[in-house]
């Protein structure tokens, strides 16, 4: 998939004199805090989220990070 | 005959779409605020140009769960005629009524300018009243134009003839110069190019009158 935003860039990297970009890929980043009953039905959650809202499958993919639990579970 | 125009927060063809049915064509109108449901009484839907909830986070994600679009789901399922233009392809493609995604120009331009196109209409409804391969020129004006595709499901647009109108020179790196993709069952169509900025010689000559009187007749 072609990211214009990223080659624009990429283009500009080696004219700021930064040689050796191979490549640069632009995406968004989202962070979210989620209250929930356990970490499977967090993931199913963000899952759900990530594949019906946050992104469109046909042009984007995604990949989920955990950073941090707050609290404690209720399981 | 009554055809429904959808209004969502940040709209902004919507009047021009009145305006073309209204005053060029004598179809009446009415508007759909994003909140309703009701379509009853309506002959057809218009899913007009704009920044539909701001375009935030992508072209058409968020309009995609507005309660008046549900509605319009199922009106297009019953065989509605449903016309998306320029942000409203953007929705219909969200929406999963239409295959693909609408993404940034190649160049990364906001491009507005008259454009030839080339009209394949096969069964579409919308688009009974050109001729094969009839060359026409409508304006487009966006930014997320450039129509991207699974190369599998785009060899069967093509082969089912659902690629009803192509860029005669491609301005913003479209995959098979697609600038309007109708559905299987030709009920729904999706172009970026702007129909409604195109009946009346004053303000763009007249190749999109005959899209929008289609239904008339």
């Amino acid at each position: 998939m072609l990211d214009p935003a990223g080659e624009a860039t990429r283009s500009a990297a080696a004219r700021l004199g930064v040689e050796g970009v191979r490549s640069l890929r632009i995406g968004k980043a989202i962070e979210i805090e989620l209250e929930a009953y356990d970490e499977i039905t967090a993931q199913a959650q963000l899952q759900l989220l990530s594949d019906r809202l946050f992104a469109n499958p046909v042009i984007e993919n995604w990949s989920l990070e955990l950073l941090e639990m707050v609290g404690e579970q209720l399981q | 005959m009554t055809i429904g125009i959808v209004v969502f927060p940040g709209s902004n063809c919507d009047r021009d779409v009145r305006w073309a049915l209204e005053g060029c064509i004598d179809l009446p109108t009415r508007f759909l605020w994003h909140e309703e449901r009701e379509l009853s009484g309506l002959d057809a839907v218009v899913i007009p140009g704009g920044f539909s909830y701001g375009d935030y986070l992508r072209c058409g994600a968020i309009a995609r769960f507005a309660p008046v679009l549900e509605s319009v789901r199922f009106f297009a399922e019953a065989g509605g005629a449903v016309l998306g233009i320029c942000n409203g392809f953007q929705v219909l493609t969200e929406m999963g009524l239409l295959p693909g995604a609408l993404t940034r120009n190649a160049r990364l331009n906001f491009i507005c300018e008259p454009t030839p196109l080339r009209v394949n209409p096969g069964n579409c409804c919308w688009l009974k009243e050109y001729q094969e391969s009839e060359a026409i020129v409508l304006p487009i004006a966006h930014g997320e134009g450039r129509y991207q595709c699974e190369e599998k499901q785009l060899a069967e647009l093509e082969a089912n003839g659902q690629i009803v109108m192509r860029y005669a020179i491609n301005p913003n790196g479209s995959a098979c110069d697609v600038a309007g993709l109708t559905n299987a069952g030709g009920n729904v169509l999706g172009l970026m190019p702007h129909p409604e900025r195109a009946c009346d010689p004053v303000t763009g000559g007249l190749d999109g009158l005959r899209l929008l009187a289609s239904l008339r007749n």
